[in-house]
């Protein structure tokens, strides 16, 4: 055994979000010199744990242990001084600004004067470039770059500090595959100067190229650390799946024989980036009472496709979509709601309501029309129509005027669900409909959908629960990199296992049929 | 029962008509002459045209946009009318001579305003310029075409029946206050009892979530932008009528006052929360302070101080209240 210097420690944090528990008293230890992974489902807590670990969260409880020394970083500058640095999951450039000025934000450098030395900024940035392979000029601004490109100078932003741990947060996601080997090639280079890496992909296959370690988290809990040559992917995943969310088995199944909906054919292109595609060749049919589980991991394209059916996009949009064997013009989510769609999208605060109006206006809102009298809306019909809704879906709030900032998430959400139910909907799709709300709500959540279905409506239920998946869909449909990758009609058989495979996005083609 | 926090939020919600009343009352202790019917009337007159302004400005306020370009919309309409009204129009080609009367005149007048307000509508939603961009570019292009129109000089002398709409009275009040009141009374209905009114709320306050609803929010904006042309166009031709005359820097700065009084009103620059009595109560508080302050002998460099301080202790309440 070589010598094992734990240069970071975690003890016992516990991080709490209002209305869930994002981390429960998880400590592990990161060794320097080593690449250790952090792998877990989509909301096991690892982004929290890193926005802890560089400084973005503050108020948590337990600690962390730099060489032995406890530390609480003010900010991600702090964090950064003190030897670690992050590349986030998200691009978080200045457009506008250079490479070297986007390398140097904040500590930029300055000569006798008190000027900038921009001729030193340069020659550092020239450096880093170097040391990842990129022929580019300091001087060029990042607009001017490939998302790829611009990923990898986050990358060199995250080495300039020169820190002890370097955290990635998927960073081979927005990369080519050249990319994915120089990068693979510099944490080679930090491993050996004894620095310690961080790694969190969905990647599984990476993960074997790359890393010594590995770290389980699932539902905000530690499950198991180890080394990576004493396991391989298929006991990973198997690690990774069994979240244990209280649901009570499998319900009825409404699902018909009768089909109601059909995309064929669909392809989004990504307006960022000629000649590659969001969505790629998506093809799927829904039934009448049917309730069709989406399934993917981060970046897989699930929100990206409901936004498409629903009329977003739809300038990089290709393909057809039928309702009853009838094509749809779905330009806009206006014409979508006409034709019979309802989304409920996946942020509810940013897409699904107005915040700053009350039940009544936000239910009424797509369906303005109905409350009219002669042109004139109807007070009566609007606190009708609201007072219904707050009946039949529970909704507990003082009164339709309550104004919906002021109600709990799951209450909003189900203030959401009004607006669309006001609409009638023939095809009702759900992003994500219980994210971030308690388990009662949860449950009244399912028990709604299960009630649509028995309706007669088609549903569309994208989630990265699998229990929840496994429970409330009659059929799910997974999803990696923009493609449907599986499609499994749901039976007591079918394992959480199964799902995430295929889930997995791999650089070789799989067949998982 | 009344809690105190019950109490409060109604204070807050008549903020504006508290402050007016209390600005009255000191007025009337300082001046003799505060009190009477015929300033009153006259206060009312003089702030008719900027609430005309204010009006469509909330509305445009309430989707998030600005419209810097009334001030300038209102000069080029006055003008028109003013030179349809005493020249027609002569077309050359076809040996044709058009003579408008007062109705006619008014009619294209306002036309024009729309249209001039749907421009800027479309500019915004179409090619996605922010609308102060959009609308600044429009106070220079609708300033040059008033005096491209005009050659820079005055239209005078447009007879007793244009002139009845800004210096006559109807039933013991003035016409620029009736023609205001009419505009405020629509203004009201079809913000708190329209679709269209419901519309404008909900992009101001959330517009994604308005387009996931289902709300055209080209159609809105623009609508919008036309309303407030158009009602420019109505201020216009009350400033032409009451002068007897088409200045070509007639209003200019008139945005700046019908935004000071959408914001003292407290309506939200961020859109999605004011209203229309808001800014009329904003428009008659500085009106009020104008007149008072000339009653007191206040110079009038000072007003305009006073004014400034007006708006920004205005917003500051308005923001201490939103952050409970």
């Amino acid at each position: 055994m070589s010598k094992e210097v734990s240069v970071l420690e975690i003890r016992e944090i516990t991080k709490k979000f209002p209305g869930v528990v994002a981390l429960n008293k998880v400590s592990f230890k990161i060794e320097a010199g080593k690449a250790t992974v952090i792998i877990g489902e989509n909301g096991a807590g690892k982004s929290t744990l890193m926005k802890i670990l560089s400084g973005v969260h503050t108020d948590y409880s337990g600690g962390i242990y730099f060489n032995g020394e406890k530390v609480c970083f003010q900010n991600t500058t702090d964090a950064e001084k003190r030897g670690i640095s992050i590349i986030h999951q998200e691009l978080n450039l200045i457009q506008n600004l250079s490479i070297y000025e986007n390398i140097f934000l904040g500590r930029e450098l300055e000569n006798a004067f008190g000027l900038m030395d921009v001729p030193k900024m340069k020659s550092e940035t020239r450096k880093l470039l170097a040391g990842l392979k990129l022929d580019l000029d300091p001087a060029m601004p990042i607009y001017k770059l490939k998302v790829g490109q611009q990923q990898m100078i986050e990358i060199a932003k995250a080495l300039s500090f020169n820190c002890k741990v370097i955290i990635m947060d998927e960073p081979t996601s927005a990369i080519s595959d050249k990319e994915v080997k120089i990068l693979f090639e510099v944490i080679e280079k930090l491993k050996a100067e004894g620095k310690a890496v961080i790694y969190i992909s969905h990647k599984l296959d990476e993960l074997f190229e790359i890393a010594e370690n590995y770290v389980v988290l699932r539902d905000g809990e530690f499950i198991e650390d180890g080394k990576i040559k004493d396991i391989d992917e298929e006991q990973l995943i198997n690690k990774m799946v069994g979240r244990q969310i209280d649901i009570s088995g499998r319900t009825e199944n409404y699902c018909s024989e009768e089909k109601l909906f059909e995309v064929s054919k669909l392809y989004l292109k990504n307006s960022m980036l000629p000649e590659s595609f969001i969505l790629k060749d998506i093809d799927f049919q829904l039934k009448k009472g049917e309730v069709l589980g989406i399934f993917g991991l981060m970046g897989a394209g699930r929100t990206e496709l409901m936004e498409t059916i629903f009329g977003l996009n739809s300038e990089h949009r290709q393909g057809k979509i039928f309702l009853n064997d009838i094509p749809l013009d779905l330009s806009s989510p206006e014409k979508a709601r006409n034709a019979g769609l309802a989304l409920v999208p996946e942020n509810r605060k940013q897409d699904g309501l107005v915040l700053g109006m009350d039940i009544k206006r936000n239910t009424s809102l797509s369906v303005l029309d109905s409350i009219s009298l002669r042109g004139f809306l109807s007070r009566n019909k609007e606190e009708n129509l609201a007072n219904s809704y707050i009946k039949k879906l529970k909704i507990k709030a003082s009164s339709s005027a309550q104004k919906v900032e002021k109600l709990s998430g799951g209450n909003q959400q189900k203030v959401v669900l009004s607006k669309w139910l006001a609409t009638n909907p023939k095809v009702l799709m759900l992003d994500e409909p219980t994210r971030g709300i308690d388990v009662n709500a949860k449950h009244e959540i399912y028990k709604l959908i299960k009630e649509f279905a028995a309706k007669g409506l088609g549903i569309i239920m994208v989630s990265s629960e699998l229990p929840e998946i496994l429970a409330v869909s009659d059929r799910v449909l997974v999803m990696a990199e923009g493609k449907i990758t599986a499609n499994f009609k749901i039976t007591n058989q079918t394992s959480e296992d199964m799902i995430l495979k295929a889930a997995i996005p791999k650089n070789k083609q799989h067949d998982y049929a | 029962m009344i809690t105190l926090k019950q109490s409060l939020s109604y204070s807050t919600k008549f903020q504006s008509l508290i402050a007016l009343f209390v600005l009255c009352l000191v007025l009337a202790v300082l001046s003799e002459n505060f009190l009477t019917t015929a300033n009153a009337w006259n206060v009312l007159r003089q702030v008719s045209v900027n609430i005309c302004l204010s009006v469509g400005m909330t509305l445009v306020v309430l989707t998030a946009g600005i419209d810097l370009s009334v001030g300038s919309i209102l000069a080029l309409c006055g003008a028109i009318t003013a030179s349809l009204l005493k020249f027609g129009v002569e077309l050359e080609v076809l040996n044709l001579f058009i003579g408008f009367g007062s109705s006619s005149a008014i009619i294209v007048g306002i036309m024009i305003g729309a249209g001039i307000g749907w421009f800027n509508g479309w500019t915004i939603t179409k090619f996605k310029v922010p609308p102060f961009v959009a609308t600044l570019a429009m106070l220079t292009i609708a300033r040059g075409l008033t005096m491209l129109w005009t050659d820079g000089f005055p239209i005078n002398g447009l007879g007793e029946e244009f002139a009845f709409i800004g210096t006559g009275w109807l039933l013991g009040i003035p016409m620029p206050v009736w023609i205001t009141a009419v505009v405020v009374a629509l203004a009201v209905v079809l913000t708190r009892k329209t679709k269209f009114g419901r519309h404008i709320y909900a992009i101001g306050g959330n517009e994604r979530a308005a387009r996931l609803s289902g709300v055209n929010i080209k159609r809105v904006k623009t609508s919008v932008y036309a309303i407030a042309g158009a009602l420019a166009a109505v201020g216009g031709i009350i400033v032409t009528s009451r002068l007897d005359s088409a200045q070509p820097n007639a209003g200019i700065s008139y945005e700046l006052d019908a935004i000071a009084a959408v914001v003292i009103g407290g309506t939200s620059l961020s859109g999605g929360k004011g209203s229309i009595m808001g800014a009329v109560l904003g428009g008659i508080i500085i009106g009020v302070l104008n007149n008072g302050l000339v009653l007191l002998n206040v110079s009038p460099f000072w007003q305009q101080v006073v004014k400034g301080l007006v708006i920004l202790i205005a917003v500051i309440i308005d923001k201490a209240n939103s952050r409970d």
